[in-house]
């Protein structure tokens, strides 16, 4: 492993082992893509030869792809954590949906309201997530331990400052900590830790025929049936990947030959669009995801 | 020369930071497709550069700082060339938010100080400088930005940097390089422009590419403070930290501190494996020979290089709150992974950041630099911040609203606790007590004015008295004309009052004495410290909780009426705040309760030994 890496890796390393000394109640978010495969590495070093002292929370949507919900139950049987998993039931029975209703509605109930209703009922004082600052310009300016008011709310004007390595997780009731292991890290970093440290991920990273069609000129993968197909389109199948992983409705592939890590380290290396380009929550409004974090979105 | 350079750019506002920052990252051609149909989009909605993208917008990533077209918070960018990697702290240069900019000064190594050619040398400039060295940073690159602007006035330039001279000199810094530069249009960024053939020196990324940005600080032995133990089971206990500096090896001696114990390392435990040795950086688990006395905060080093602990410091400190930082009040302490209440004894000087003169100060406001005298409650483990960043560098944290108030820097331990003694003496506190049969008590009255604090603590007094008790009553307005005549009711002497309060009534009850203290004492954290300073069970908080509106109905002497009409300032409960107590051992409901019943209900709670218990409110 490269000195860069080995330095990211201990500060994250550091950032977790914090976490927990400091937290009453912890949790780490899973949301079974490459970073959080990236997270549950780090948190399993972490504290080796013991199992992480905390358990694995996902919001499940109900709409993820088919790959990552049986991923996801190995892992975390492999990893000897409590997985948690919590759907929006109220909302999937009121209909909700990512074919209806447009994306920011349909994110806002079954993944924000959802984490919060999870977060709330397991009273989790500090949570731990896999945001990265290079992923979009409001997280850049996040902290690694980021203060949030009661309801979740992110105030950038209420953030602490953070110097050094020293962190302040002290809360009153009601008010929460989010820490995020990754901050300092870059998709190519990620990319290249998996490569060195030969760590698992869902297969739909790696080109493979899959069934898509082409909705608003991005190739959206057919998963089950729930699918509503246009009058008279077919899925085709094509040669293609997923730079990030979330609902599959919501989630563009792009066509590419990477077959390997090493593949897709090199296509990292020289893409020209953001792995965020294929996530169509981020396109809805101007400064869309500094909004989101606002009400309590990770 | 280490693969990665982690550096901050600063300046003052206006001087193309932002712009610097998009244009090293657009240069490194860390700009992605998507980002840029995005910044041409916002470029015509916010920008400053007409048709043109304006890179500025690249990094000016908040909603509400594009609106008013400034940076108002730190923001980490990463790129990466051939060479090396970068991780570039962005920080604010308007002076509100110089907290900011510590903030990303403190992990960084060298600083890009922005300068506007055009404009030449700002106070920010000086202000900037000096907090970045007092951060601890040795290299300083100093990008005279906008000489477009100048025709590329070679003088210009000339005269700037000469000016700056002594203040690089003042600040030791270990490095300078002065660079000609236009952000908007690339020059110098990459590699020598055409536009100043004058310049002889190196385009900014190659400088940065090429600098080695250690410091000549010899490295220190081993130091790993401990973040938690792991103990999975009976079989296995280990120690999680990361080195803070120097090596450790199997089989080397080590040492506890606090504690002192020696024992061997006896493995270094990673992922499904085990290590001969690590180095600083690297975050370890480790096993040792012996069962020692190891906690979170404990620091494990090597026995042949002691770590000092001490419990009284000499730091410099900034305040990052826009609440004051006070001497005499207590804060919590976080210092690498150890935390203790702290007090800051004395404000020696504030720092004027402009000059490096001494300004005297009775407090710190936000952004303020002081040097002070800081006393914890027990010995921690340090270095001086100058040896090593992660062993000297603290954090102070509000007791009452958990904000970070203050970022310190340790220089060295004043040691005196090493050279003041306690006086032994063989008449101790107990066995005046038993002479007096009686338990010495701090009844630590709490209210607002007209409360009835003193006319209860004068009832309870007398029936005490009358019940053949040893007692004393320091009341706040009698005290006032004379121990604290010099003081008067601004939050620092408010703060002062009840400390030097606090130390009679504790020479008191260690005369044996039933003493009675009746302050209005507004202030959590101070009731909190004056409670530090008594044994446990010995200091029992009567909150004699009477409505505002009570309180001013009543007015005995006139002041509710007189602070409304704005003629008394710093009034509790008008124009200065009263933060009732959590958790007193004893609630007196003075609306529906008599003097006498107050009284009988606190001598009844005395004599049954319930009185160190706290009421529900």
């Amino acid at each position: 492993m490269s000195g860069y890496l080995a330095s990211l890796e201990a500060e994250s390393i550091e950032i977790i082992r914090e976490a927990v000394a400091l937290a009453e109640k912890p949790v780490m978010m899973y949301s079974i893509g490459k970073d959080s495969s990236v997270m549950l590495h780090l948190a399993r070093k972490a504290f080796w030869p013991a199992a992480p002292p905390f358990p694995l929370l996902h919001v499940d949507t109900t709409w993820k792809f088919r790959e990552m919900i049986a991923f996801r139950n190995r892992m975390a049987q492999e990893s000897g954590m409590k997985l948690l998993v919590h759907t929006n039931h109220q909302r999937k029975a009121e209909g909700v949906n990512p074919f209806t209703y447009d994306s920011d509605t349909y994110t806002g109930l079954m993944k924000t309201e959802a984490l919060k209703q999870a977060l709330d009922a397991g009273k989790f004082d500090v949570i731990i997530g896999g945001a990265r600052r290079d992923e979009e310009k409001s997280r850049a300016k996040e902290r690694i331990f980021s203060f949030r008011s009661p309801g979740h709310r992110w105030d950038p004007k209420l953030q602490r400052p953070e110097l050094w390595n020293i962190y302040n997780a002290r809360i009153h009731p009601g008010e929460s900590i989010r820490v995020f292991p990754l901050s300092n890290w870059t998709e190519a970093d990620i990319w290249q830790y998996i490569a060195d440290e030969n760590i698992e991920i869902v297969k739909l990273y790696f080109a493979a025929p899959r069934p898509v069609v082409k909705r608003s000129g991005q190739w959206i993968m057919v998963d089950d049936d729930r699918f509503p197909l246009n009058p008279g389109e077919v899925p085709e199948m094509r040669t293609v990947r997923f730079r990030t992983l979330g609902c599959y409705p919501l989630t563009a592939a792009i066509e590419s030959k990477a077959t390997t890590i090493a593949e897709i380290v090199e296509e990292t290396q020289t893409a020209r669009t953001s792995e965020r380009q294929g996530r169509l929550i981020d396109h809805d409004q101007s400064a869309s995801m500094e909004k989101k974090k606002q009400e309590g979105y990770f | 020369m280490r693969d990665t350079l982690r550096f901050i750019t600063c300046g003052s506002v206006d001087d193309g930071k932002s712009t610097l920052i998009g244009r090293l990252l657009w240069e490194s051609k860390q700009v992605f497709e998507d980002h840029l149909s995005a910044l041409e989009r916002d470029s015509t909605r916010y920008g400053t550069q007409g048709e043109a993208i304006d890179l500025a917008l690249l990094v000016d990533g908040l909603q509400s700082e594009r609106e008013q077209s400034i940076t108002i918070d730190v923001a980490y960018r990463f790129f990466a060339t051939p060479r090396r990697r970068f991780v570039v702290a962005d920080t604010p240069g308007h002076e509100q938010y110089t907290r900011n900019m510590a903030t990303g000064a403190s992990t960084s190594e060298l600083a890009v100080l922005v300068v506007n050619g055009s404009k030449g040398l700002q106070t920010q400039t000086h202000r900037h400088a000096r907090i970045v060295s007092l951060l601890g940073i040795k290299h300083l690159v100093m990008a005279i930005n906008k000489m477009d602007l100048t025709g590329w006035d070679e003088v210009a330039f000339a005269k700037i940097v000469e000016d700056f001279q002594p203040v690089v000199r003042d600040l030791g810094f270990e490095t300078f390089q002065p660079i000609p530069i236009s952000a908007l249009n690339g020059d110098n960024i990459t590699e020598l422009s055409s536009a100043a053939p004058w310049y002889k020196g190196p385009a900014l990324l190659t400088y940065l590419e090429e600098i080695d940005a250690t410091t000549g600080v010899p490295d220190l032995k081993f130091r790993m403070p401990v973040q938690l133990v792991n103990r999975p089971n009976h079989d296995f206990r280990g120690y999680c930290g990361r080195v803070a500096s120097g090596k450790v090896g199997v089989g080397d001696r080590v040492r506890i501190v606090p504690g002192g114990m020696e024992t061997k390392v006896r493995s270094i435990v990673a992922w499904k494996a085990e290590l001969p040795s690590a180095g600083s950086g690297d975050s370890v688990t480790l096993c040792l020979e012996d069962e020692v006395d190891v906690s979170r905060g404990s620091v494990i080093v090597a026995s042949s290089d002691p770590l000092e602990l001490s419990e009284q410091f000499e730091a410099r400190v900034l305040c990052l709150s826009d609440h004051h930082l006070v001497a005499g009040r207590s804060y919590l302490l976080n210092l690498h992974t150890c935390q203790a209440v702290a007090t800051i004894t004395a404000i020696k000087h504030q720092v004027d950041v402009r000059t490096g003169s001494h300004l005297a100060a009775k407090t710190l406001a936000m952004n303020d630099i002081g040097v002070v005298n800081i006393s914890t409650d027990r010995p921690v483990p340090f270095e001086p911040y100058d040896r090593c960043r992660r062993l000297g560098s603290f954090i102070l944290v509000d007791r009452l609203t958990n904000e970070t108030i203050g970022a310190g820097m340790i220089d060295f331990s004043l040691r005196r606790a090493a050279n003041i003694r306690w006086q032994a003496v063989d008449i101790h506190k107990a066995a005046r007590a038993r002479q007096k049969l009686q338990k010495p008590v701090c009844l630590w009255f709490t209210g607002l004015s007209a409360s009835g604090k003193s006319t209860i603590a004068n009832m309870l007094e007398k029936r005490l008295f009358a019940a053949g008790k040893h007692t004393y009553m320091l009341d706040g307005d009698n005290i006032r004309h004379g121990l604290n005549r010099d003081l008067g009711f601004t939050e620092s002497d408010r703060v002062e009052n009840i400390r030097r309060v606090t130390e009679v009534a504790r020479l008191f009850v260690d005369a044996g004495l039933i003493t009675i203290v009746s302050f209005i004492s507004p202030y959590r954290a101070e009731r909190d410290l004056a409670r530090s300073r008594f044994e446990v069970g010995e200091f029992i908080e009567v909150y004699v909780d009477t409505p505002l509106e009570e309180c001013e109905r009543r007015d005995p002497k006139g002041l509710y009426a007189k602070a409304r009409r704005g003629e008394l300032t710093n009034f509790t409960g008008i124009d200065s705040e009263y933060e009732p107590p959590e958790s007193a051992e004893i609630r007196l409901d003075t609306v529906n309760n008599t003097v006498e019943q107050c009284v009988e209900h606190i001598l009844y709670k005395l004599e049954h030994g319930m009185a160190s218990k706290p009421e529900a409110n």
